[in-house]
C-alpha cells in the first residue's frame, strides 16, 4: 500500500484515497506536429524499471491533481510536487540522485 | 526423449521410479545461435517450439533470467477462451484454443486441458448488449459461443445468486469449449519438446544488453556472458519496455501488477469458469478443489510482483454478492504478476526498428490462453518475416490508428 502526501492540501493518506493518473510530463504537441509526435504523446511510454514520474489525483480528499516521483522496483515514494510544472523540482531530483545514482528519465536526470 | 505413457508409468512403478529421465537438459550457453528467444515463459517457449516444429529451425536458445515459467505463465489463473470481438483477435485466440485441444498429445505431456465451459456474466444492460454483439461477431468468425439466459446460467452454476440487489445476472456469453489448463505443465511440456529438438533452454541467464551493428541485431549480453545470434525474439511480458529500452526504442506499453488468490480446497461445487466483468472478479475451481479467484489490475506502473491489498478486498467483496458461499471460505494464498498492458488491450507481435529483432508482448492480463497460437504465429513471423496471424498486431498500428479494441472482451483481467 503506497502512502502519498498531497502537496495541495498537505494530507498524508493511503493509496485508496488517491487515484493514479499515469505517466507525467507528457508533451502534447500543437498543430503542425508530426504523426510520430502525436503517437508519442498518446501511446509511447517510458515504463521504466526504476524512477517514475507520474500523476495522481486526491479523489477522496481535496480533489486536486499533483505529481509524484516513485520507484517501480521498490515502490518507494521519493516525493510529491505540484501539478503546475513541466518537470520535477531540482531538490527532488537531487534527493533521487542520492538514492539512485545515474537514474535517467526522458530529457531530465 | 523417453515417451510418457501408461505403460511407462507401470514399468516405473515396478522399479521404484528409477528410470525417469530429466525432462529437459540443463544447457550451457554456446557462443552463437541462429535464433535467441528472451524469456522462457509460455510464449517464448511456444515460439521456439514452432520454429523447430514448423520451420526446422533448431539452433535456438531460450534465455530466462529466473526459472522456466516463473513469470506470468506460472502465476496466472489459466482461463482459456476465444470469445473476443475483433476479427484479428478471433483468428489468433481461436487458433490458440484449438491448439490447446490436442496439446497434450502433440507434446506427449499432460497439460490437463479442461474445456469445461466458460460464462462471462452480463450484469448490466450495457453488458447484455455488448455480449450479444460479441456472440454475433463470434458467429461470423466461426467461433462457437452463445448468449444464454439467467435461468441457463443458474442451471450451469447452481452456487450462483442470479438476483443480487446491485448486480443481478441478466444473461451470459457462454463458450462451451472454453476452460482451463495446467499452467506450469504448458511451460514444462514445451521446454521438454524444445530440449528434445536440440534447443538450449538456459535458466538464470538475464539479458542485460541488446547488441546491434548498423541497425541490425548481432547478439545480447547476459549475466552468463555475451551470446551472438542472427535473429532475436523478445518475449518478456512485463519486462518488454525494459528490454526494448536496451535496444533503443520505446513501446506503447505500461507494466502493472495483477493479482490472484486461491481458497482452501473444498468439494466440487462449480464445474465451469465464471467471469463477472462489471464487478471485476472471476472464479473457477481447480482439480485440487481450490477456488481460483482473480480481479483487476493496480492503477500504477510496477515491477515488484506484488500488488495492493485493497484490490484483493474489492475482488472478493464483489464476488460475494454473486457467489454468497465465498464468504465462508478461507483464502490460502495470494500473489501477483507484472502484466504488459497496451492502449487497445491487444498484443503486439511485430518487427521492430532494429532489424532482426522481433517482439511478442502486450498480452497483458490475458495471454495464457494465447500461448500456442502466439507461438505458432510468432515463429512464422520470425522465420518468414510475415504471418497472416500477426499482420494486424504490428507495434505501428497505434500511429496509424488501426487499433484492435478489445477493452470489452478484456475488461477484466483473465
Ligand atoms: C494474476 C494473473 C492472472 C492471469 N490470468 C490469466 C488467465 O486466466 N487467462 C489468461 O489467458 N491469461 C492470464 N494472465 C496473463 C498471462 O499470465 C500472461 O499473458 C502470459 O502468461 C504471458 O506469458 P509470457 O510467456 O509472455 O510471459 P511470462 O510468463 O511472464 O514470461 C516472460 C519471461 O521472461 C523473463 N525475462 C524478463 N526479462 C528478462 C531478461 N532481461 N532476460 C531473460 N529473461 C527475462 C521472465 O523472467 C519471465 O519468465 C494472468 C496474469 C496474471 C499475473
Ligand atoms: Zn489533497
Amino acid at each position: 500500500m503506497l502512502i502519498l502526501t498531497c502537496p495541495c492540501c498537505g494530507v498524508t493518506g493511503e493509496e485508496t484515497e488517491f487515484h493514479a493518473g499515469g505517466e507525467a510530463h507528457l508533451k502534447r504537441h500543437g498543430p503542425g506536429s508530426t504523426a510520430d509526435q502525436f503517437e508519442e504523446y498518446l501511446f509511447m511510454r517510458e515504463n521504466p524499471k526504476g524512477v517514475h514520474f507520474e500523476r495522481w489525483r486526491h479523489v477522496y480528499g481535496c480533489g486536486k491533481w499533483f505529481h509524484a516521483a516513485r520507484s517501480t522496483t521498490t515502490l518507494e515514494v521519493y516525493g510529491t510536487y505540484a501539478a503546475q510544472t513541466h518537470e520535477p523540482p531540482k531538490d527532488l531530483r537531487d534527493t533521487i540522485s542520492k538514492k539512485v545514482p545515474g537514474w535517467t528519465w526522458r530529457e531530465f536526470q | 526423449m523417453k515417451r510418457y505413457s501408461a505403460f511407462a508409468i507401470a514399468r516405473e512403478a515396478m522399479r521404484h521410479h528409477t528410470g525417469w529421465n530429466r525432462a529437459w537438459r540443463d544447457a550451457q550457453p554456446k557462443p552463437k545461435y541462429d535464433v535467441i528467444i528472451v524469456g522462457a515463459g509460455g510464449h517464448g517457449l511456444a515460439t521456439a517450439y514452432y520454429l523447430g516444429k514448423n520451420f526446422g529451425i533448431t539452433n535456438v536458445a531460450i534465455l530466462e533470467k529466473g526459472w522456466l515459467g516463473g513469470g506470468n505463465t506460472g502465476r496466472n489463473t489459466t482461463i482459456i477462451r476465444s470469445n473476443y470481438l475483433q476479427d484479428p483477435s478471433a483468428a489468433i485466440y481461436e487458433k490458440s484454443r484449438s491448439l490447446y485441444e490436442t496439446m497434450s498429445q502433440d507434446l506427449n505431456y499432460n497439460v490437463m486441458f479442461s474445456p469445461r465451459g466458460l460464462i462471462m456474466l452480463a450484469q448490466t444492460h450495457h453488458e447484455v448488449r455488448g455480449y450479444q454483439r460479441t456472440a454475433h461477431a463470434n458467429a461470423l468468425q466461426g467461433v462457437s459461443t452463445e448468449f444464454i439466459s439467467p435461468e441457463r446460467v443458474k442451471e450451469l452454476v447452481p452456487i450462483i445468486n442470479i438476483d443480487g440487489p446491485r448486480y443481478p445476472v441478466l444473461g451470459g456469453l457462454y463458450q462451451a469449449r472454453g476452460g482451463t489448463a495446467r499452467h506450469d505443465a504448458v511451460a514444462w511440456g514445451y521446454a521438454r519438446a524444445c530440449s528434445d529438438m536440440g534447443m538450449d533452454v538456459i535458466q538464470q541467464c538475464e539479458v542485460t544488453a541488446v547488441r546491434t551493428e548498423g541497425g541490425k541485431v548481432t547478439g545480447v549480453d547476459t549475466t552468463r556472458g555475451p551470446i551472438n545470434c542472427d535473429k532475436l525474439g523478445g518475449v518478456v511480458a512485463g519486462h518488454s519496455g525494459h528490454l526494448c529500452d536496451m535496444a533503443g526504442f520505446r513501446l506503447p506499453i505500461e507494466s502493472v501488477a495483477l493479482q490472484a488468490l486461491v481458497s482452501e480446497p473444498i468439494k466440487p461445487c462449480m464445474d465451469v469458469v465464471v467471469m463477472a466483468n462489471t464487478v471485476h472478479g472471476y472464479m473457477s475451481q481447480s482439480d485440487k478443489g481450490e477456488m481460483v479467484i482473480g480481479g483487476g489490475t493496480d492503477g500504477y506502473n510496477n515491477y515488484t510482483q506484488r500488488g495492493s491489498f485493497h484490490h484483493i478486498e474489492e475482488t472478493v467483496r464483489a464476488l460475494i454478492e454473486t457467489f454468497p458461499m465465498v464468504s465462508r471460505l478461507k483464502m490460502l494464498r495470494q500473489w501477483g504478476g507484472i502484466v504488459d498492458v497496451t492502449g487497445d488491450r491487444s498484443p503486439i507481435l511485430s518487427k521492430t526498428p532494429v532489424e532482426g529483432m522481433f517482439i511478442n508482448c502486450g498480452w497483458g492480463t490475458g495471454g495464457f490462453k494465447a500461448i500456442p497460437g502466439s507461438g505458432w504465429a510468432m515463429a512464422e513471423l520470425m522465420a518468414k518475416g510475415q504471418s497472416p496471424l500477426t499482420d494486424e498486431f504490428s507495434m505501428h498500428r497505434f500511429r496509424e490508428g488501426k487499433f484492435i479494441d478489445e477493452s470489452v472482451a478484456a475488461g477484466v483481467a483473465h
